[in-house]
Formats: structure tokens, C-alpha cells, sequence
């Protein structure tokens, strides 16, 4: 079968700082008919330079230096730039990562899909109403008639991403290059996206190269996978082969890599791959993974493997798989793999094993460090001249929650459900419009600025984006003093003035830097020089500054790469059971959720829906917003996938939620009372709770 | 001692930002992270030819800053004391001498060796006749200047474009020698590099510009020492000392006013955007209501009170040059006042921006002092815009002076500005036959001032965006693989066969 899309030997260079950077170096693919292709691999690996050097859209300074992109009998790199606007959009389209930032806001939706239109068929006027009709129709748009003369900002995030499927199927394409489609999204929002997606191929069979880095994601959507690492690809192979046998080392580090229960379970820590990608400024000799992996060999840092075929279509290029080159222990080696890690971590993995019941214990026994009790976060809505409050948006709606000493607690939830609010309101980084927070017996909504000042060591927070986490201006050593600073501590206690508590506030940034396993000479330096995963660390340093016993973490991991992501998880795990921390940890990935939290609590349009013991909610989900949720995750295990429940529609405005039950326009099992009274608590065991009207209510929750 | 340091308050002002600049460099030199947009700006051809042309204005204006007051003979010299001029000169006053007190009787062409008006002159025969009288100083040396004028002005211009050339050469060769041992380099590689442009900082460009400049600094200079080369005013004026009096005029104003502006702009602006609520609402209406005056009223107002004020206390003033130089304060303060809405916006929505940054979200929940926060996390983090703004406002404000002074409420008519000259040249410009020599060099220098700003301040504005960092170094490297072209390709080939395919 002739391929659709066939790339040889691409290499494209970006232009940028002092070294030319070897963005995609080398790259082999190719596309057949109707087939979807996913393109995996870490941010910085150059999967987005593929992408826009297919199309011929790469940034100013980018610029592709040889090889040959062939679309059917075309070579792409030859056509005048005239002639390849006849290409985009007609043969070839693309949908990008930020649906916000990729439609014209001032521009009508069908004016915007009518370009395309207007430019490819020549169609104008009523034709062209009609088939942007048609096509909105397609990508399900309800309303479509009336919907298609709105502009992009009327319409939800996920309705923008199937406006932009929908531009880029105007050209009824051969090729559709989705470059991170649904990273932007919420998993419910993400399972509707990638459906339709699937469905649409169906019926079309145009091919996709699907851009992404998540696994699951490409487990669920791809025909064949190939992984990229540093500007080349290490491994193709089917969607079967590739997840029920990985090969090249790298991508069974990704695997192991992944959060999760099973990983919980065992009791075992994740296998973050050390250091990062390499620079792509720099010459390589060898194998560009060498560096990072554990089965490196001499072989590996002096020549560059070829590829090697594991099975029929699978090929990896890395010298273990090859018969001539490899050590004769090869394959026992990878088999034991995971089992050597599991040998190499299990020090770690006893230790936190033996602390944690003990934490538990105590934790059980003292009263919650923190405990949370309707809490309340509007946001007063001002319109008109005089600027009258007309409304409230409710971010926050009657929260409560309890954290035991050491323990942590997982809020989740999709965005613009008031998770990060509630944990600012936790904070009183926003003063709370009602409700009562105690941390240690202590109430903090109502305490005045000088006496909350002193409590501030005692809770901290951690953020979600470590680049805008730390001051670019100041080094890592005034970052971490600074906290120390304002709140006195550090030697701590002591008579604050001189050389030896100064001297002292040094040697505990060391050890501080030392714990979170950075090289103490690292704080002389400035945030920009480090990596996104070394910022969080520099950010996790700076909240143990002041020993908090409680650190709120907002999101800490979904801005990094999965190994990476790893790294900081275990970090995370290590300080708990080390330093006995207790952690509120704010996010959207299931998955995490899974490895690091012992409770659960479900938010949905600021009000916890679900509530209970990680295992409990996880495994037997109660309310039906969080079977939805649950059932959207993508996952890699396609036998273990449940069936997805589909919701229909975005999260209301929290400004205006609906009557009763804030859930029931979207709910599958909506009741006539469901619209008129939120429900009361339903107890499922002494931890687990759900407000839902299909379990019997307690009549006398307050 | 036969003079007395005067320090008048401009002067104060300008020291002190020569000293407020000074520390700045300092400190960018110390931090890797400040020097390094500043080296962009060392790497634009444009930028730094246009700060070769700003350096001599500086100098200008700065040794126009230093005043002194000369002793004078004292005639009841008795009393022992000493007595001081009242006339207050500065350092460029008394370097150009000769300009400054070679005064003709009216209007004279540039080099011209006559007056250009007619006078009735007494023949020694008794008959009267109208004719154009020689000049006192300008041309006066020739015997014959229908016939000689052409020739000497030629010849002196080459002799001064020469001497300017040499002087360019001893430069360009000591910068040379200075590189090659800066760097290692052999004197004749050092000096190829700078020949094809591949020094880091554009060298060329800086040489070629200085070379125009002291060409013409040269020939200048050798002129007006016998001619005089802008011609004459209406009182017999030299314009070229004119011309050059005005530099710190307008420089004083361009920098004054900023000084002025800043902390109204910094404070008002910051607190705004980080405070919010009412304190940004009363903000806010602060500046709406100051920006929807007209400042040229606003100004005017203010200008002619204070000349009311000025002009009822003469005792205030032991000079006229203090006199002239309050007003021009008075000016820039004014200025500043009325212009520093516009930063003021800016900074208000960036530290919007800046203040849900997630590191000031940090620094609360450490419990941060509010004036900690905005002196350590916010201020450092606008001082980029900072920077930007008041460079680009320079060439504005000396502009505006130009403005002011031609509609009557710029600077003391006594004090030779822009503005003055242009004001003057609406006369002059009416009169028949024209003239056209004032109007043209207060044109011309201000053109130089103006456009050498405007070509830094682009400069600096790239250099600390960042979206417009990719272009510049793409561009730099361009360069540089022409020249690498053979090493490049050798790098590729390797790369591209140690990638085989299946």
C-alpha cells in the first residue's frame, strides 16, 4: 500500500541563542491511508517542529535543511510557496494545542470556516453557508443553524476545539495533523474531543498524525505509535506491539514513569529518568539517550544505533536489539528491568511503607491539622455606573474538608470548578466571604494580618507553573531566604541579629537545596538557568524554608513532562514520610491522584460532590459526576477501560449555577427533584460520602 | 582664585543624574541577567552609531554644564575682596571664546566676508554710498573676498577634514591595538575583523560614523575660527555657538523631565496596579482628569505664573543666567507633571499582570510586607518598561521644548534654546531677502539630536523585547554561518549519515 504521507530524512534547524538547534534531525515516517499515527514524546523532543515543517509553517527562525516530505506523488519542499497554499487546508490541515488562541475573535465562526471554503472550492453565499452548516453539524455543534454566525467567544472551550476541527475539515483533507489537541481540556471535555475525532476518520478515512504526550491518549487513538527523543524517532511499532511490549529503553521508562494505582499498590516508587533532554544545540555521538539510560554501554556513547526489527513492523533503534552488537544477556536484562527497579527502590519504598501506618496512627488519634467547614469564596459581580454588586460568582460554595497530620488529600476536579480558589481560601491568600478554617484548633478566617503573619510558616503552597513561580530577577538563594526573612525563621528562636545566624540561615539553604536533591552551589544562580523540573524543586525548597506542616500544592506536576513529573512525585512522597508533611493536593490527573493521595474529595462547580478513602471513590464511584469523570480518563490497559459516559455540555457559570442539584442539566440520571433541592450527604461507609438524590439521604446533616 | 564654581539647579540636577547613571552601570556590570539585554544593544550597528553622534552631544551638553563665574578687575580694589562677574560662564563658553564674543552688527551669511543689509558708508572723499560693509571678524583676513573667499574656504576645510581624519586614524588604531590585546589577537587580525564586521559589537559601523563625524567636526572647527559658518544673527550672533548652546538645553529637558516624571509614574502607577480598589479608582481619575486638559494650557498657566512670580522678586536672583536657569527647571517639572500619565498607564497594567504572578502569590503566603513585595518583586520587573518609555520620551520632550518655546512659554528668552531659534526664524523667515541660516541649523542639529535618539532608543526597545530577540539573532547568526560556511557543512554531513534509515 502506497503511504499517504511519507518523510525522509528531515533535519530542521532553529535559529536561536548562540548555537544552531537541530530541532528534528533525521526523521523517518510515514502515514498510510485512513490510518492514525501518533507522534510521542517528551516537550523539547521536537515532535511540534515535525509538524510545522510538514506544513512548511515554521517560525521565522526556523528552517528546514534537508530531506524530503512527500504527500502522495508531491515533494512539499519543493512546491513554491504559492502552490503550497493550494496544500494547507485542502490536503494537509492542522488543529493546534490552545483552541483559544487559534480562532480569530473577531470573526464570525462561519466566516472563519468560509475562508476556507472560499479559498479551496471557490465557494461563496448560500453554498457556503451551507456546507459550513454541514460541516458544524458534523463535528456537533448543537444549534449549528444559529450558532454559526457567533463568535468565538461565545462559545466554550471544548465547542472552540470542534470549531477548529471543524476549519480544519472544511478542506475535507487527506492528512490532519493534530498537534496536542486536547492537552488544554478537561478529561470530560478531551474524551468528547478525541471521539469525535475518531468518528470522524471513520466515516472520512482521512489519516492523523496525532502529536501528543500522553500515553493514554495514544493508546486510545492510534493505529501505529512512534516515540520521539531529542529531534529523532527511537521506536515505531503498532498500537499492540507498542503497549504490550515496549522496547527501546526509553519508552519503558515512560512507562514506568506513569502515576497510578497499580504503582501505589506495589509500594513502589516511580522511575523518573535522570536528567532531561539533551540540548538539541549540541553535536551527538552515540546514542542520544545514552546518558539517561541504565542499559548504556560503551557501544551506546560511541555510535549511533541503527534501527533494529523486534517483530513485524515494530523497529527500535537501540543497539540491545541488535543480535550482532548486543551482550548476550540481552534479553533477561530487559525482562528483569522492572524488576531492578522495583530492588533499587524498594529502600526507599520500605521506608515510607514502615512510617506511614505510624503517621496514620498518630494522625487518627490527634485532631485534624486542618479542618475546613462550609467554606465560602464569592466573588462580587459589579455592574453599572455605581458599580452595585448585582451577583456573586461562586467559585467557592460551602467547602469542608479534614487533613490529618501527614496526610494528603486530593481535590479534584475539572478547571473552573474552584479548586485553586478554595485552596487560596485556605490560605487566606483570599479572605473567605463565610465559613470556619482550623488549622490546629485554630481558626484563621477573621485573624488579624500580624497574627496570621506568624502563622504562615506553619502552611505553604507550591504552585502549578514553575516558571512563573519564582522571580527571574532574584537568585535561588533571595528566593529561598525570603520567606525565612519575613517570617523570622531559620535559627529560628535564637537571638536573630549576627555572623552565626546568618551563618546559619546559609547552611540551612544547603540542606534545604541538598533535600530536595540539588547541588548546594546551585543558589547563586538565577530561576532561567534551571529546567522546569529543577524550578519546581527550587519552589518546593522554598515552601520547606519556613517548615510547614501543611503545603497546599496547586497543580504541581501538570505543567511538567511525565518523567519528570515522576521526579517531583517522589520527591513529594519522600519529604511526607520524611518530614510527616500533610498535603492538599489540588488537581485534574486521575492518575496522580491514584499514586499519591490517601482521600478524595470531588469538586464540581465549587461544592465536593464525592468524598472518601482514595480506594473507595476511586474503585466504587458513587455520585454520577464522578463515574463520568472517572470513565473519560483515558487509559493505556484498553481491557481495563470502562465504558465512557458521556456528558453533554460545559460546567456552567459558577456566577449563575443551575437550581438544585448544580449537576442535573448534564447528569444521565437526572430526577424532577434533582432540579429543585441540593441534595443532602449520603454515607456510603464512616469515610465516604456523596450528595446525590439516587442514594438515600441523611435527613439530619448539617 | 580667578574664578567661582557656580552650581545652578539644573546643574545639580544633571550631576546628579550623571551620578544616578553612573551607579546604574555599576550595578547592571555586577548582574549577568541586567548586562545582558544591554549587550544586545551593544550588538546593533544602528544603535551604536546613533550613540557615537549621542556621545558628542553629551559632551557638548555637559561641559556647557559646568559654570563658573570669572573674576573681574576690580576697580576699588581695596576693599580686597573680590569680585565675580555677573555674567556666568561655562566650560564651552570659554572653550568657544572666539565664537561667543566675536559679535557682528546684524545678519551675515554663512561665510560671508559681508553684511547682509546695506549700510550708508562715508567714502574719504566725502560722497555717501549704500553698500554691504565688510564683516568685523568673519572673512577679515582677505584682501580680496570676491576672488579669495571660495579658495580659502575650501582650503581651510580640507586642511580641518584632514586633521579630523588623522585624529579619526590615532583613534581607530589605539581601539585596534586595544582589541587585538583584549583578545589575544595578532594587531592585523584584530583589525580585519573589525574591517568585515565580525566583532560581537559592530566596531565598523562605530568607526564609520566617527570618521563622518570628526570629518566634519574638523573642518568646522578649522572654519569658524575665521569665517562664520552658520552665519550671523539678527544682534550679530554666531549661529554655530548658538546651535551649539541649545544641545544642553534641549538635553537638560529630555533628561530633566524624565527625572521629574519618574517618581509620580513609578509610585502611581505600581500602587494602582497592586492595590486596586479605591486607591487604583482614585489613581485612575488622577491621571484621566490630568490627561484631558490640554497640556500646552496646563503649561502655559503654570509657565506664565511662574514668570510673574520670577519677575516680582529680582532679589531672588544674583544672576540672570539663575534667573533663566529656575525657569528652565520650572519647565521641566511642568513637563514632568503633564507627562507622566502615559508611563503611568503602562506600569499600572503590567503590575496588574505581575501582581497574580505566581511568585507575589508566594511572597503572601510567606507574609511579605506590601512595600517589600513591590520594591523587591515588582519594581525589578517593570524597570524594563522603565527603561524603554523614557528613552523613547527623550526625543519627544526635546521636540516639545522646540513647541513650547516657539509659542512663548518655553524657556527665559535669554537662554539660547531651540525653541528660541526657530522663534526667532518665524521673523526672519518674512523678511526679504530671507533668512534662512538660523532656522537651518537649529533644523539641522535638533534632526541629529532627535534622530541619533530615536535610532538608540529602537535600539534598546529590541533589545529588551523579547519577542524580538529571535529576528536579531537570527540575523547574527546568518552572518555568521556566511562566514563559517565550509565548517557548517562539514558539522551536517556526519549528523545526516549517522541517522540511517531502515
Amino acid at each position: 500500500m502506497n503511504p499517504l504521507l511519507q518523510i525522509d530524512n528531515l533535519a530542521t534547524v532553529l535559529h536561536t541563542g548562540a548555537a544552531p538547534v537541530w530541532a528534528v534531525d533525521g526523521l523517518t515516517l510515514q502515514i498510510l491511508k485512513g490510518e492514525t499515527f501518533a507522534l510521542l514524546g517528551e516537550s523539547g523532543c521536537g515532535k511540534s517542529m515535525t509538524a510545522l515543517s510538514i506544513m512548511r509553517l515554521l517560525p521565522e527562525a526556523g528552517e528546514i535543511v534537508s530531506g524530503s516530505v512527500r504527500i502522495g506523488e508531491e515533494d512539499l519542499l519543493l512546491l513554491p510557496e504559492a502552490a503550497m497554499r493550494n496544500v494547507r487546508g485542502r490536503r494537509i490541515s492542522m488543529i493546534f494545542q490552545e483552541p483559544m488562541l487559534s480562532l480569530n475573535p473577531v470573526m464570525t465562526v462561519a466566516d472563519q470556516i468560509g475562508e476556507v471554503l472560499r479559498r479551496h472550492f471557490n465557494l461563496s453565499g448560500a453554498a457556503a453557508q451551507e456546507r459550513v452548516l454541514e460541516i458544524l453539524n458534523q463535528v456537533g455543534i448543537p444549534d449549528a443553524a444559529r450558532r454559526m454566525n457567533e463568535y468565538p467567544f461565545q462559545f466554550s472551550g471544548g465547542m472552540k476545539q470542534r470549531m477548529m476541527i471543524a476549519m480544519a475539515l472544511a478542506g475535507e483533507p487527506e492528512l490532519l495533523i493534530a498537534d496536542e489537541p486536547t492537552t488544554a481540556l478537561d478529561v470530560t471535555i478531551q474524551a468528547q474531543v478525541l471521539d469525535l475525532m475518531r468518528g470522524l476518520q471513520q466515516r472520512g478515512g482521512m489519516a492523523i498524525l496525532l502529536i501528543t504526550h500522553d500515553l493514554a491518549v495514544a493508546a486510545e487513538m492510534a493505529h501505529r505509535v512512534a516515540v520521539m527523543y531529542a529531534g529523532e524517532i527511537v521506536e515505531t511499532a503498532t498500537r499492540e506491539n507498542f503497549f504490550s511490549g515496549p522496547a527501546h529503553p526509553y519508552s519503558q521508562k515512560l512507562f514506568a514513569s506513569l502515576p497510578g494505582k497499580a504503582m501505589r499498590k506495589q509500594g513502589l516508587r516511580l522511575a523518573a529518568i535522570g536528567g532531561n533532554v539533551p540540548a538539541l544545540s549540541r553535536e551527538f555521538v552515540g546514542c542520544r539517550f545514552a546518558d539517561r539510560c541504565d542499559h548504556a554501554w560503551e557501544l551506546c556513547h560511541e555510535i549511533a544505533p541503527r534501527w533494529n526489527v523486534v517483530a513485524g513492523g515494530h523497529q527500535v533503534r537501540c543497539h540491545l536489539f541488535n543480535k550482532d552488537t548486543s551482550p548476550s544477556v540481552q534479553d533477561p536484562e530487559l525482562g528483569s528491568q522492572r524488576l531492578e527497579a522495583t530492588v533499587a527502590d524498594s529502600e526507599g519504598s520500605m521506608k515510607s511503607g514502615s512510617r506511614t501506618p505510624l503517621t496514620s496512627e498518630s494522625g487518627d488519634s490527634s485532631p485534624y491539622l486542618l479542618s475546613v467547614t462550609g467554606l465560602k469564596v464569592y466573588f462580587p459581580i459589579h455592574k453599572g455606573l455605581m458599580k452595585s454588586i448585582t451577583g456573586y460568582v461562586k467559585a467557592v460554595d460551602g467547602v469542608s474538608l479534614t487533613i490529618g497530620q501527614g496526610k494528603t488529600l486530593a481535590l479534584v476536579g475539572e478547571s473552573g470548578c474552584g479548586k485553586t480558589t478554595a485552596g487560596k481560601g485556605i490560605l487566606q491568600l483570599i479572605p473567605p466571604s463565610a465559613g470556619s478554617v482550623r488549622y490546629n484548633g485554630l481558626e484563621l478566617v477573621g485573624m488579624e494580618r500580624k497574627r496570621l503573619r506568624k502563622m504562615r510558616a506553619e502552611f505553604q503552597l507550591i504552585f502549578q507553573d514553575p516558571y512563573s513561580s519564582l522571580n527571574p530577577r532574584m537568585r535561588i538563594v533571595d528566593i529561598i531566604e525570603e520567606g525565612m526573612d519575613a517570617l523570622s525563621v531559620g535559627g529560628r528562636g535564637e537571638a536573630s541579629h549576627a555572623g552565626p545566624h546568618s551563618a546559619g540561615k546559609k547552611g540551612r539553604v544547603d540542606t534545604l537545596l541538598e533535600s530536595v536533591g540539588l547541588p548546594p552551589e546551585t543558589k547563586w544562580r538565577y530561576p532561567h538557568e534551571f529546567s522546569g523540573g529543577q524550578r519546581q524543586r527550587v519552589a518546593i525548597a522554598r515552601a520547606l524554608a519556613v517548615s510547614p506542616r501543611l503545603i497546599v500544592c496547586d497543580e504541581p506536576t501538570s505543567a511538567l513532562d511525565v518523567s519528570v513529573q515522576a521526579q517531583i512525585l517522589n520527591l513529594l512522597k519522600d519529604l511526607q514520610s520524611s518530614l510527616g508533611l500533610a498535603y492538599l493536593f489540588i488537581t485534574h490527573n486521575i492518575s496522580v491522584v491514584e499514586y499519591i493521595a490517601d482521600e478524595v474529595a470531588v469538586m464540581y462547580l465549587g461544592r465536593i460532590v464525592e468524598q472518601g478513602r482514595v480506594e473507595e471513590v476511586l474503585d466504587h464511584p458513587r455520585h454520577p459526576y464522578t463515574q463520568a469523570l472517572l470513565s473519560a480518563v483515558p487509559v493505556i490497559d484498553l481491557a481495563s477501560k470502562r465504558p465512557i459516559i458521556h456528558l453533554h455540555g460545559d460546567l456552567p457559570s459558577p456566577a449563575n449555577p443551575p437550581s438544585g442539584c448544580h449537576f442535573h442539566p448534564r447528569c444521565p440520571h437526572a430526577m424532577p427533584i434533582c432540579r429543585e433541592r441540593y441534595p443532602e450527604t449520603s454515607a456510603f461507609s464512616s469515610t465516604h460520602t456523596a450528595r446525590c438524590y439516587l442514594y438515600p439521604q441523611e435527613q439530619d446533616s448539617a | 582664585m580667578s574664578f567661582k564654581p557656580i552650581i545652578l539647579w539644573t546643574d545639580a540636577l544633571v550631576y546628579l543624574l550623571v551620578i544616578v547613571i553612573i551607579a546604574f552601570v555599576w550595578y547592571v556590570r555586577r548582574n549577568e541577567y541586567l548586562l545582558a539585554p544591554w549587550r544586545r544593544v551593544g550588538h546593533s550597528a544602528s544603535g551604536m552609531a546613533a550613540l557615537t553622534v549621542l556621545t558628542f552631544f553629551i559632551a557638548i551638553g555637559l561641559l556647557d554644564t559646568v559654570h563658573i563665574r570669572p573674576a573681574i578687575e576690580n576697580s576699588n580694589g581695596s576693599s580686597g575682596e573680590k569680585a565675580y562677574s555677573v555674567e556666568v560662564l561655562s566650560l564651552l563658553d570659554i572653550i568657544a571664546t572666539p565664537l561667543r564674543t566675536r559679535v557682528e552688527k546684524t545678519y551675515s551669511a554663512p561665510f560671508a566676508a559681508f553684511l547682509y543689509t546695506k549700510e550708508t558708508a562715508e567714502l574719504p572723499d566725502g560722497r555717501q554710498i549704500r553698500e554691504f560693509p565688510r564683516l568685523q571678524f568673519g572673512g577679515a583676513h582677505l584682501q580680496n573676498p570676491e576672488t579669495e573667499l571660495a579658495a580659502d574656504v575650501a582650503w581651510k576645510a580640507g586642511v580641518g577634514g584632514g586633521l579630523g581624519l588623522l585624529l579619526w586614524g590615532l583613534v581607530v588604531v589605539s581601539l585596534t591595538g586595544l582589541l587585538a590585546n583584549r583578545r589575544d589577537e595578532k594587531f592585523l587580525s584584530a583589525f580585519s575583523a573589525i574591517w568585515r564586521g565580525s566583532t560581537q559589537v559592530p566596531w565598523n559601523a562605530i568607526c564609520i560614523t566617527l570618521a563622518l563625524l570628526l570629518l566634519f567636526c574638523g573642518a568646522a572647527l578649522a572654519l569658524s575660527g575665521s569665517y562664520h559658518i552658520f552665519g550671523t544673527d539678527k544682534v550679530g550672533q554666531d549661529v554655530f555657538y548658538q546651535s551649539l548652546k541649545s544641545i544642553r538645553t534641549g538635553l537638560v529637558i529630555g533628561t530633566l523631565t524624565t527625572l521629574m516624571m519618574l517618581p509620580f509614574a513609578l509610585l502611581l502607577g505600581i500602587t494602582a496596579g497592586y492595590f486596586r480598589g479605591w486607591v487604583d479608582d482614585a489613581i485612575q481619575y488622577l491621571y484621566t482628569t490630568l490627561s484631558s486638559i490640554p497640556s500646552v494650557l496646563l503649561i502655559a498657566a503654570t509657565v506664565l505664573m511662574m514668570q510673574v512670580y520670577i519677575e516680582s522678586r529680582p532679589e531672588l536672583f544674583d544672576t540672570i543666567a539663575a534667573r533663566a536657569d529656575l525657569r528652565l527647571l520650572f519647565l521641566c517639572i511642568i513637563l514632568g507633571v503633564t507627562s507622566w500619565t502615559g508611563l503611568c498607564r503602562l506600569l499600572r497594567g503590567e503590575t496588574l499582570k505581575l501582581r497574580e504572578m505566581e511568585y507575589i502569590q508566594a511572597a503572601h503566603a510567606f507574609g511579605v510586607s506590601h512595600w517589600r513585595i513591590i520594591s523587591r518583586h515588582i519594581l525589578p520587573n517593570v524597570m524594563h518598561i522603565v527603561l524603554i518609555a523614557t528613552v523613547m520620551d527623550f526625543s519627544g520632550l526635546v521636540l516639545a521644548e522646540a513647541v513650547l518655546s516657539y509659542v512663548g512659554v518655553g524657556v527665559d528668552p535669554s537662554m539660547i534654546s531651540f525653541g528660541t531659534m526657530i522663534n526667532a526664524a518665524r521673523l526672519e523667515m518674512a523678511r526679504e531677502p530671507m533668512v534662512w541660516w538660523a532656522l537651518l541649523a537649529a533644523f539641522s542639529f535638533m534632526f541629529a539630536l532627535v534622530l541619533s535618539a530615536n535610532l538608540f532608543a529602537d535600539a534598546v526597545q529590541n533589545a529588551f523585547d523579547p519577542r524580538a530577540r529571535t529576528l536579531s539573532a537570527k540575523a547574527i547568526i546568518l552572518r555568521r554561518r556566511r562566514h563559517e560556511e565550509n565548517p557548517q557543512a562539514q558539522s551536517v554531513s556526519p549528523t545526516v549519515e549517522g541517522s540511517s534509515k531502515p
